[in-house]
């Protein structure tokens, strides 16, 4: 084995934030694209724009997801497990979103009648919407940990319900994550489209980007003031067994600001998220898109690495066990798996990448609604 | 009668939703090679018309591929949201594949299938070609290692129990890389989906030569159809035998009771052509046997004899008896910083899983009788007459596709496949592979009963800590929202065929979209 236990634990965890932001970057202005297309076309030619700056793309965004959930069920088992069952309806409304998307996209422009149209429209919105809230909604659940405990066993029994999961705290994340998608989806937008389309979306994503730095503005105060954060007492062995069991966990006013007090460096994510806002903002208001997608990405970046940051190294804590958090150092895989796992993303990602950046670099160009009335080769 | 508890519900709700999915996956997988063969006849030969089939068949591969996708996240959810303790019992090696079958195979065919529609005048022919292929590997990479997951499944090899994180783990993934299950599982499936792509571009085909409609498009197509069926559908049968011998050293039970062979027999065992096997009694009524056959698939020998049900569930009663001690062992250590299986009870781990099948009786499971052992045995023992009859239909459609095939081959080599009795019976044969496709997964999946990985871990005890109310939801909601969509996906694929390939003039598009769209 060339790495141990504990570092491949840490660079798992790294692993999972990098394909999380992956997600959110990518499928991220999917989500944020379907979110504004009540709002920013103004006919069907404008709305035909939108869905085919994001039609050869979103399949390959999706996986991200797709994979996200694919390495957690590989890496982190416990967590897979718990979290999933745990949020049981959750998951069934994000699932239910998914699955409309690509139907709505695919179907849509496959019958001629308005009506038809109309309804699949709203469709998508919602299919972009409801992801967009509940993902934020369980990230604040997340700060706020969730009731569930195991048993000796390690059998799970999680004792809580979807009405829990839809408390204040977690409903401001849940905006926070509908603003920055639209951030996202906007600055996209911008930079793929032309005319009225690209100028009404420029108007939206920079209105998402201040309201994005007011929310996190908000949600930051809130989790140092008025959340109790949760600490690891006394020792863990980092390349333990992965048994959540055998540690103890602590709750302490501000612990979620732990991490920023022992590492100050880390405070770089909230700066990032926070400057790639603004300058989001900025962008769209001077007119240069592509930087605007440029900043807003790496404000998502800075978003959900502040998340990681202040989590850390909580995955999953449990409010009515603490002990029984799940953590970096107790809910992974094997250190074979680890491994192996590790082999396989490091041989791929950069495969996957190139093929997407050749992929992106064919589609360059901005869809027109000149292009849409010629009937040029777009398929929805 | 059923009982709605989580386990039935969430047996259920896999159960539709994994059969729901596979409506659109064989497809997938034959239709986006037959569209890349099709694609690289245009490209060799320049000529428009193999152009315009392959855009056309692209459409209808469009609609059923965006359905595949959409349904397949629901595949990867219920993992954790139904099965949250199979999920942390074994993801130490299920995810794995899982996981690689998204970066290695879900990122290529969705990353490129968006080219193949909007890619046509952006690249050149011989790079759109290449992006089709690229569709069609992917699809098949992703059949790949999601079989390689579910043959673990069904023979669970490189991993073993750690009785500190109370989980198996991976010992040796080159084991489940190259389990002998996996192999001609691969094979079988998407030589099945091949047969599945043949059959929906043949029959569409004929529909349109018996209406005297597309008919140069119809009949290349038709052509290229028959060959790759017949290739496959060959393809099909022989690894489905394949198959069955794997499955005879390992799911002994499974092919026992495909057979509905309540004892041994002296070897070799006869193939059971006809029968009604009744449970009750024990024995199957009005068998109508192939001598030697049984004993050859299975065992590929004269002299091994194929287990029947009755001495296989004596093995199990014995298997859980085994188990017992392992289990007491388990109840007082396991979970602990310090718990190492004592050398003496490793034996006893083995069949751990023998002795879980016990807490469906009783939670006390150390105290249970030798009537509730026996009971616990019995239970090892899957649906033997809907294995019976599954199995059977399944191959008897499997040597119908052989001969259909052959058929339509001959013809086709002698340009005489305009033939309407031929033609009408290749477009009423359209639904038949989707029925022996879905009749495989029963065979595999619920003949795979009571257990969830076979001789480690019963189905009952993989679900999620969920209330019954929230599956039952999830249940009825997916039933509902599956039906509609169904509705739809029908309603499209019938419209379009209705439409017809489009010959196009250069320069402008008007592919069947645009002109639905414009």
């Amino acid at each position: 084995m060339l790495l141990d236990y504990g570092t491949l634990r840490l660079i798992w965890w790294a692993l999972l934030g990098v394909l999380l932001i992956g997600f959110a970057i990518m499928d991220g202005f999917d989500l944020g694209v379907a979110m504004l297309h009540p709002f920013v076309p103004k006919n069907e030619n404008q709305r035909r724009v939108l869905l085919n700056t994001i039609g050869p793309v979103w399949e390959g965004n999706q996986v991200w997801f797709i994979l996200g959930g694919g390495a957690v069920f590989a890496a982190w088992p416990l967590l897979y497990a718990a979290s999933f069952s745990g949020f049981y309806l959750a998951m069934m409304l994000v699932l239910i979103g998914l699955i409309l998307r690509p139907v709505a996209l695919t179907f849509r422009g496959k019958m001629e009648s308005l009506a038809w149209r109309r309804s699949w429209d709203w469709v998508f919105f919602v299919s972009g919407l409801v992801p967009s809230l509940v993902f934020g909604v369980a990230f604040g659940n997340l700060l706020l940990g969730t009731p569930f405990h195991f048993d000796k066993t390690l059998q799970l029994d999680y004792e809580g319900n979807l009405l829990g999961l839809l408390n204040p705290f977690a409903l401001l994340c849940g905006i926070t994550s509908i603003a920055m998608l639209t951030m996202q989806g906007a600055s996209f937008l911008a930079s793929k489209s032309e005319g009225e389309v690209a100028q009404r979306a420029a108007l939206f994503g920079d209105r998402a980007a201040i309201g994005l730095v007011a929310l996190l503005s908000i949600a930051g105060i809130w989790v140092a003031f008025g959340l109790d954060g949760f600490v690891l007492q006394g020792a863990i062995d980092r390349a333990g067994p992965s048994n959540p069991l055998w540690k103890s966990v602590g709750r302490e006013a501000g612990g979620w600001l732990n991490t920023y007090r022992h590492t100050p460096s880390s405070l770089a994510a909230p700066i990032v998220a926070y400057l790639g806002a603004l300058a989001t903002a900025f962008a769209l208001r001077k007119g240069s898109p592509k930087a605007a997608l440029l900043c807003s990405s790496a404000s998502v970046a800075g978003v959900i690495t502040t998340a990681g940051f202040t989590l850390f190294p909580f995955l999953l804590p449990s409010s009515s066990h603490p002990d029984h958090s799940l953590t970096v150092w107790d809910a992974s895989s094997s250190q074979t798996t680890l491994m192996l796992m590790l082999v396989a993303a490091l041989f791929f990602l950069p495969i996957v990448l190139a093929y997407t950046g050749w992929v992106f670099h064919v589609l360059r160009g901005p869809v027109t609604e000149a292009a849409i009335e010629r009937g040029d080769d777009y398929h929805y | 009668m059923l009982d709605l508890d989580v386990v039935t519900l969430s047996r259920l709700q896999f159960a539709l939703t994994a059969l729901y999915h596979f409506l659109f996956v064989p497809l997938t997988l034959g239709l986006s090679l037959l569209l890349a063969i099709m694609e690289s006849v245009y490209v060799m030969t320049g000529r428009t018309v193999w152009r315009d089939a392959t855009k056309f068949w692209g459409t209808l591969f469009g609609i059923n591929f965006a359905m595949g996708v959409a349904t397949g996240v629901t595949m990867e959810f219920q993992f954790g949201t139904n099965w949250g303790h199979y999920s942390h019992y074994v993801g130490d090696i299920f995810g794995a594949p899982l996981a690689i079958e998204g970066l290695m195979a879900f990122f290529l065919e969705a990353t490129f299938v968006g080219l193949f529609f909007f890619g046509w005048k952006r690249l050149s022919k011989v790079q759109h070609l290449v992006v089709t292929w690229l569709v069609a590997l992917g699809s098949n990479f992703s059949a790949l290692w999601i079989l390689v997951a579910n043959s673990w499944m069904q023979n669970p090899v490189g991993s073993h129990f750690n009785p500190q994180t109370m989980r198996m783990e991976l010992t040796s993934f080159a084991e489940v890389l190259f389990n002998p299950v996996a192999q001609s599982k691969f094979v079988h499936t998407v030589s099945a989906g091949y047969v599945t792509g043949a059959m929906f571009v043949m029959s569409i085909g004929a529909y349109y030569m018996l209406r005297k409609r597309h008919r140069d498009i119809a009949r290349r197509s038709l052509t290229v159809a028959a060959s790759f069926g017949l290739a496959s559908a060959l393809s099909v049968v022989v690894l489905g035998d394949e198959s069955g011998y794997t499955a005879g050293f390992n799911q002994k039970m499974k092919i026992a009771a495909i057979e509905a062979m309540w004892e041994t027999e002296p070897p070799p065992a006869s193939f059971t052509l006809f029968g009604v096997p009744d449970i009750a009694s024990e024995t199957t009524k009005y068998e109508v046997k192939v001598p030697w056959m049984l004993g050859l698939i299975a065992t590929r020998s004269i002299d091994t004899p194929v287990e029947g049900i009755k001495p296989l569930v004596a093995i199990a009663e014995q298997r859980i008896r085994n188990g017992l001690p392992g289990y007491r062992w388990l109840e007082k250590e396991g979970g602990g910083q310090d718990a190492v299986v004592p050398a003496e009870l490793e034996p006893a781990m083995r069949d751990l899983g023998y002795s879980f099948l016990l807490k469906r009786i009783r939670p006390d499971i150390e105290n249970a009788s030798d009537d509730q052992i026996h009971e616990a045995a019995l239970s090892t023992i899957p649906d033997v007459p809907v294995l019976f009859w599954s199995f059977r239909i399944m191959v008897a459609l499997g040597f119908y596709f052989i001969a259909l095939f052959g058929i339509a081959f001959y013809l086709a080599s002698k340009r005489r496949c305009g033939k309407p009795w031929f033609l009408r019976m290749v477009m009423f044969s359209l639904p038949l592979p989707w029925i022996a496709a879905e009749l495989g997964w029963v065979v595999a999946e619920y003949g795979r009963q009571p257990w969830i990985i076979d001789g480690i871990l019963p189905t009952f005890l993989g679900v999620s800590n969920v209330p019954a109310t929230n599956v039952l939801f999830s249940l009825l909601g997916f039933v509902l929202f599956y039906s509609v969509l169904a509705l739809i996906d029908l309603v499209l694929i019938v419209k379009y065929v209705r439409i017809g390939p489009q010959a196009e003039d250069d320069g402008l598009s008007t592919q069947p979209v645009q002109t639905a769209a414009n």
